[in-house]
């Protein structure tokens, strides 16, 4: 029994940040990068070098961390993806953005979001990361402003806070 | 074009029987690249393996004979899940290549199914599964083939898939006795391997291996290397003890079975000699 094949210019389906999205009359080797951006208004995610180098597309995928420049956004019709724009509800800031903006993370900004994401997975998984630990696990980031002193700091500014609140 | 998501290794199978010329697609590290960059022409008809549970498995197989027994890992398990746990405990050197890998986004997509398709002389999981005598499963429609991996890779981004024929996994003896892997490259992160090397030990038959990387249009065993080692020392003594012109000379001849060449990365000069120097490091490391 062989499944029908999605072929242009059918319509597929994604589950982005827990909504369900028709793509419509794409051209099936698009990334899911171009298909958030252009297709789906979600432009939270950005692409720089769209070859996996930079991590500024960085998307959750079922729960992993990847670069959306690498997912053929077609073959991912039944994966759970969060974006930048799906981590806090109503455009609210998450502790990991307050912190980036209170320690100056921020420079130009095109390595945020995917920052962001990659922080956030971090900490789900490894709630006081060493310092190796989070130069590891951001090492697929790359920013080419701040130096990533201030990058670091929010990092620890956020396990501190969240420890904190975890204690009371 | 058209995009297939099947949930089986018999759905693949049949897909691929209909449609043999169609496009793989693991975790897309390297395919997606040669797409958004136009390297490669569109293909008409892709198969996506990320919902194909059985492929991103691994199982250890028990031996009767005593022996460690053997592990086969499935051609789309991440390479995150090779970098720690029980899987790393068994294959440390498989460990140590897989942490090499580009980046954690990377690691979190790629495998060794996509490594083995690329086929590149510069894969970092290629000089493991080489020196660790790893045996290629082949399925298509038609049947299974068992290919050691020295048969399956036969050029520069060429081994002998057919078509309609997928990477099921690949079967790896456990051993006892020291492993590791050293790369050296233009940086630590996210760079693709100027010079390699996976040596492992195999305390049982008191004998060494040693694969090379990205000195050869293909992984380079070292048979000269590893026999010459076996003569000189007794390698199923624990500890091993590796005087100063022993590493030297293993090095020295580690690197006279290079065949570096000058590319955009290296030149074949830096490369004979890195290779040679991370030969007798890890042969240091072995006896430490
Ligand atoms: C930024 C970046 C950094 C990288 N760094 C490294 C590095 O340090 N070291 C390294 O070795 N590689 C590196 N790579 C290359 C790549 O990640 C690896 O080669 C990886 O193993 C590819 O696996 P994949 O599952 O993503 O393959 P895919 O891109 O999905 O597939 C690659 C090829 O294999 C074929 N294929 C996939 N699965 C199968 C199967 N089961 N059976 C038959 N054919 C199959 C595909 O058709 C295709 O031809 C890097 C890539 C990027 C983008
Ligand atoms: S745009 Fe995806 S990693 Fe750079
Ligand atoms: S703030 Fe500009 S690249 Fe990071």
């Amino acid at each position: 029994m062989t499944q029908e094949p999605i072929g242009s210019p059918e319509i597929y389906r994604l589950q982005v940040n827990g909504e369900s999205h028709d793509v419509q009359d794409a051209w099936l080797g698009e990334s899911l990068l171009y298909v958030l951006r252009e297709r789906l208004g979600l432009p939270g995610s950005k692409g720089a070098c769209e070859q996996g180098e930079c991590g500024s597309c960085t998307v959750l995928l079922d729960g992993a961390a990847v670069c959306a420049c690498l997912v053929m956004a077609a073959s991912a019709t039944d994966a759970d993806i969060v974006t930048v724009e799906g981590l806090a509800p109503d455009a609210a800031l998450t502790d990991v953005q307050a912190a980036f903006l209170d320690e100056g993370a921020v420079q130009c900004g095109f390595c945020t979001p995917g920052l962001i994401v990659a922080v956030h997975h971090l900490l789900e998984h490894n709630p006081e990361p060493s310092t190796l630990e989070t130069r590891e696990a951001l090492s697929g980031n790359i920013c080419r402003c701040t130096g990533y002193g201030r990058i670091f700091a929010a990092v620890d500014a956020v396990v501190a806070s969240r420890a904190d609140q975890a204690a009371r | 074009m058209s995009v297939l998501t099947p949930s089986t290794i018999d759905e693949v199978l049949a897909h691929l029987a209909e449609r043999p010329e169609a496009l793989l697609l693991s975790g897309g590290t390297d395919v997606m690249v040669e797409i958004n960059m136009a390297h490669r022409k569109a293909p008409a008809e892709v198969v996506a393996l990320r919902r194909v549970e059985q492929l991103r498995l691994w199982r250890h197989n028990p031996s009767s004979e005593g022996t460690g027994g053997t592990v086969t890992i499935g051609s789309g398990l991440p390479y995150a899940e090779m970098e720690h746990g029980p899987l790393a405990e068994l294959f440390p050197a498989l460990a140590e290549a897989a942490r090499t890998v580009g980046s954690p986004q990377i690691r979190a997509a790629g495998t060794l199914g996509g490594n083995l398709g690329t086929c590149s002389p510069a894969g970092d999981g290629l000089p493991v599964l080489f020196a660790l005598d790893a045996i290629v499963h082949l399925r298509s429609i038609g049947g299974q083939r068992d290919v050691p991996v020295a048969d399956f890779m036969v050029g520069v981004k060429q081994n002998v898939l057919e078509p309609g024929e997928l990477v099921t996994g690949v079967t790896m003896p456990i051993r006892h006795g020291w492993q590791g892997y050293s790369k050296v490259g233009v940086r630590n992160a996210m760079v693709i391997a100027t010079a390699s090397a996976c040596l492992a030990m195999d305390r049982d038959r008191g004998a060494v291996t040693l694969a090379l990387g990205a000195v050869g249009t293909t992984i380079i065993r070292c048979r000269d290397a590893e026999g010459w080692l076996a003569g000189e020392l007794d390698l199923s003594a624990e500890p091993l003890d590796i005087s100063d012109a022993v590493a030297q000379e293993f090095g020295r001849r580690a690197a006279a079975d290079a065949r570096p060449i000058d590319d955009h990365r290296s030149t074949a000069a830096y490369r004979g000699h890195a290779v040679g120097v991370l030969s007798s490091r890890l042969l240091r490391r072995a006896a430490a």
